[in-house]
C-alpha cells in the first residue's frame, strides 16, 4: 500500500465536492417542488413565512384543489386506464418474443432485437407525428383504443430488454430438468420458468406503465379532448399559467417514481 | 436411415418455435409503430392533392414549353377543373399547396374558383386574366405544374431550404425565407454542448459513485436514479420554477447581492433554460454507462501504473481513461442521440430563441399545416438518430439501450 500523497488528497476532496455539486444539480428540482408544493401563498419561490416554519405560510390548498378539480380526476381515470391496458399488452407480447429471442436457436436475432427496441431511440414527435396520420386514417384518431396501443408500441421495448436481460441469467438446464420429470413445455414455463423470471416481467410493466403514464407529446397528436391525461393538463397548465396547483401533481408524481424505484430495487434484489 | 430426418426435425423446431414466441409482438410493433412510420415517409415524397383535383390542366401543361403562356387548352381546363374542385370543397386544399410552391398563389387560386362564370367571356384566357392578372404571368404556371408532381422532391428541397427553378435547377431559397438549416445547425450544436456538459459533469460524479464503498455507492446511485425516473414533465415545471425571474435561483442570487433586484436574470423561456433543462434531463444517460463500465474496472490497475512510477495524471490518462471509453462512447451517443429529437423541454422553456429541429415538425404538423415539410423534417431527423444508432449498437449492443 501506497501513502497517499497531499496532492493526492486534495484531489480526491474536489472529486468529491464536485460531485456532490452534481447531484444537488440533479436533485435540485425535486428537492425544492416538494416544499413549494405546500405554499400557502400562490408564488414560486418560498416565503418569509415559509422560511421561518411559520405555520400559517403552509397548507394542502393546492392539493385539496387538485382533489376537487374535476378535470384533475378525470385526467387520472384516464391515465389509469391507458396506463394499465397499455402495460397488460406490452407486458404480454413483450414477455413472449423476449422468451423467443432469448432462444440460441432464434432466427436473425439481432435483427429482431434491433427492431424491437427502434420505438425507444425513435424520437417522440416523429412517433406522434406518423402515429397521427396513420391513426386518424384507420379510424383510431381521437379513442382510448388508439392511445392505448401507440402507449403499448413505446412501452414494448422496456418489457423486451428486461426480461430478455432476466433471461440471459436463467438456467436453461432448469427446463431440462423439469421435461425429464415430466412436465411438458407449458408446465414448465407455468412451474418453473415463470415463477424465476418474474421479478423482471414485473420490472418491465412498471417500466412500461410509468411510460404511458408520462407520455405527453402522443397524446398530444393523438388524443381528443376525451383522452386527456395527467401530462396533457399538466402541459395545458404549464403552457398557460402556472398555476401552484401543478406543484402539488409534480410532488404526487415524485411520489409515485420513487415508489416505482424502490419497487424495481427489491425486485431485482429478489431476482438475484 | 430413419434417424437422419429426426435430427432435421429437431433442428428446425426450437427456432419455428423461438420464431412463434417473437412473431406476435414482430407483428404488433410492424402495425402500431413502423406502418405509421412508413406512410409519413411515404408522405414526404408523395402528395396527390393537385394531381387528383386538376389532372387535364396537368396533361394540358405536358407538352407546354414554359417559356409563353400555355394555350387556350390549358385555360379551360384549368377553368373546369377549378370550378369542380369549388364544387367539391377541395378548393382550398389545393390552393395551399399551390401557395407552398409560390407564394401569394392561395388567394389567386381560391377567388379563381369561386369567381368562375358559367362560360367564359371571350376565351378562358381572358377570363381567367381578368378575375386576376397572376394567371398572365408564366411563373403560376410553373406552380402549378409543380405542385401537380404525384412524386416529389420538393419537401426535402423545402427542409433543407432549396428550391427548384422553372428551368429544373435548383438554388438556395431566398436569405429571409431560409429557417430550417439554422435550426438544424443550432440542434447541433445544442446536443453537442448539451453532450459535451454531460460528460463534464457525469464523468467525475461516475467515478466518484463507482468507487465508493458500496453502500454509500448505492444511496448516491439512487440520488441519480430518482430524478431519472421523475417525469419528464414534473423535471421540466420544477426547472421553470426554479429559473424564472421571480422563481428560486433569482431569488437566491438577489438575496446573496450577487444580482441586482431589476437585474434579475434571464434564465427561462431562452436558450440557457433549454441547455440547463436538457442537460439535467440527460445526465442520468451519461452517469449510468459510465458507472456501469467504471465499476469493472479494478483498483488494482490504477495501483499498479503508480507502483510502476507512473504519476496520478499519467496513470489516470494512461490506464484508467483508456478502458473508460466505452462508456463514454455510449454515454455519449446516447446523450446525443436523444438531444437531436429532444422536443417536450425546448417547448416548454426554449421561448423562442431556445427551439430545435423537433420543435418545427410539431409546427408545421400543428399550426401550418404543411404535413408533407413535416414528414421530410422527420426522415431527415430520423435518418440522422438511426445513423447515431447504428453506431451505439457497435458501441454498447442492443440490449444495453435502456438503463434499466
Amino acid at each position: 500500500m501506497q501513502a497517499r500523497t497531499g496532492g493526492e488528497r486534495a484531489l480526491g476532496l474536489a472529486r468529491g465536492a464536485f460531485s456532490w455539486g452534481v447531484l444537488v444539480f440533479l436533485m435540485a428540482p425535486i428537492l425544492v417542488i416538494v416544499p413549494l408544493s405546500f405554499n400557502a401563498e400562490p408564488y414560486f419561490t418560498f416565503t418569509e413565512g415559509m422560511l421561518r416554519l411559520d405555520p400559517e405560510a403552509w397548507s394542502l390548498r393546492w392539493y385539496r384543489e387538485i382533489a376537487g378539480s374535476e378535470a384533475w380526476r378525470g385526467a387520472l381515470a384516464n391515465s389509469l386506464a391507458i396506463g394499465v391496458a397499455a402495460t397488460a399488452i406490452a407486458t404480454l407480447l413483450g414477455t413472449l418474443a423476449a422468451l423467443g429471442l432469448s432462444s440460441p436457436q432464434m432466427p436473425g436475432r439481432r435483427l429482431a432485437m434491433g427492431f424491437l427496441v427502434s420505438p425507444l431511440v425513435t424520437p417522440v414527435i416523429i412517433a406522434a407525428a406518423g402515429m397521427f396520420f396513420f391513426y386518424s386514417r384507420i379510424g383510431l384518431g381521437q379513442t382510448h383504443l388508439g392511445l392505448i396501443l401507440a402507449h403499448a408500441a413505446l412501452g414494448t421495448p422496456f418489457v423486451v430488454v428486461t426480461v430478455t436481460a432476466t433471461l440471459s441469467g436463467y438456467n436453461r438446464t432448469l427446463n431440462r430438468a423439469a421435461a425429464s420429470l415430466g412436465a411438458g413445455p407449458l408446465r414448465t414455463f407455468a412451474r418453473v420458468q415463470f415463477p424465476l423470471i418474474a421479478p423482471g416481467v414485473i420490472s418491465g410493466a412498471l417500466f412500461a406503465f410509468a411510460t404511458s403514464f408520462d407520455e405527453v407529446v402522443v397524446v398530444l397528436f393523438l388524443g381528443g379532448v376525451e383522452q386527456n391525461t395527467i401530462p396533457r393538463q399538466m402541459w395545458a397548465g404549464i403552457r398557460e399559467e402556472i398555476s401552484p396547483a401543478i406543484l402539488a401533481v409534480a410532488t404526487f408524481l415524485i411520489a409515485f417514481a420513487a415508489a416505482l424505484l424502490l419497487v424495481v430495487g427489491w425486485l431485482r434484489g429478489r431476482g438475484k | 436411415m430413419s434417424k437422419a430426418p429426426k435430427l432435421a426435425t429437431g433442428d428446425w423446431r426450437p427456432r419455428l418455435r423461438a420464431a412463434g414466441l417473437t412473431l406476435p409482438l414482430l407483428a404488433f410493433v410492424a402495425a402500431t409503430f413502423a406502418a405509421p412510420l412508413a406512410t409519413m415517409l411515404v408522405r414526404s415524397v408523395h402528395d396527390p392533392v393537385v394531381a387528383d383535383a386538376l389532372p387535364a390542366t396537368l396533361a394540358a401543361l405536358e407538352d407546354w414549353d414554359g417559356l409563353s403562356l400555355p394555350g387556350e387548352e390549358a385555360f379551360a381546363a384549368a377553368a373546369r377543373e377549378l370550378a369542380r374542385a369549388r364544387d367539391e370543397r377541395t378548393l382550398g386544399r389545393v390552393a395551399g399547396r399551390v401557395n407552398r410552391v409560390r407564394s401569394g398563389l392561395r388567394s389567386v387560386v381560391a377567388v379563381t374558383g369561386r369567381r368562375l362564370p358559367d362560360g367564359p367571356a371571350g376565351s378562358w384566357r381572358a377570363t381567367l386574366t381578368a378575375i386576376d392578372p397572376a394567371w398572365a404571368e408564366v411563373e403560376s404556371w410553373h406552380a402549378l405544374r409543380t405542385a401537380g408532381e404525384r412524386f416529389t422532391a420538393r419537401h426535402y428541397l423545402a427542409a433543407l431550404d432549396l428550391r427548384r427553378l422553372p428551368d429544373g435547377s435548383v438554388v438556395r431559397q431566398e436569405a429571409d425565407r431560409r429557417i430550417h438549416l439554422r435550426l438544424f445547425a443550432r440542434t447541433l450544436w445544442v446536443s453537442l454542448g448539451v453532450t459535451f456538459l454531460c460528460l463534464l459533469l457525469g464523468y467525475p460524479l461516475a467515478h466518484h459513485i463507482a468507487h465508493a464503498p458500496s453502500r454509500r455507492a448505492g444511496a448516491l446511485l439512487a440520488l441519480v436514479l430518482v430524478p431519472f425516473w421523475t417525469s419528464l414533465l414534473v423535471r421540466t415545471t420544477s426547472w421553470i420554477v426554479l429559473l424564472q425571474g421571480q422563481g428560486v435561483v433569482n431569488d437566491l442570487l438577489v438575496g446573496i447581492g450577487l444580482v441586482p433586484d431589476d437585474g434579475r436574470l434571464a434564465l427561462v423561456y431562452n436558450m440557457t433554460g433549454t441547455f440547463i433543462a436538457m442537460t439535467h434531463v440527460l445526465l442520468p444517460f451519461m452517469v449510468l454507462p459510465l458507472y456501469s463500465v467504471m465499476r469493472a474496472i479494478p483498483r488494482s490497475h490504477m495501483n499498479a501504473a503508480t507502483s510502476l512510477g507512473a504519476s496520478a495524471p499519467q496513470a489516470f490518462a494512461r490506464v484508467y481513461w483508456p478502458q473508460t471509453l466505452p462508456g463514454v462512447g455510449a454515454g455519449c451517443l446516447l446523450v446525443f442521440i436523444l438531444a437531436i429529437g429532444y422536443y417536450i423541454t425546448p417547448a416548454l422553456v426554449g421561448g423562442s430563441s431556445g427551439q430545435l429541429i423537433s420543435n418545427m415538425v410539431a409546427y408545421h404538423m400543428q399550426t401550418s399545416l404543411n404535413w408533407g415539410l413535416a414528414a421530410a423534417l422527420s426522415a431527415i431527423i430520423l435518418a440522422c438518430v438511426l445513423g447515431l444508432y447504428l453506431l451505439y449498437d457497435r458501441v454498447a449492443g442492443a440490449e444495453r439501450a435502456s438503463l434499466a
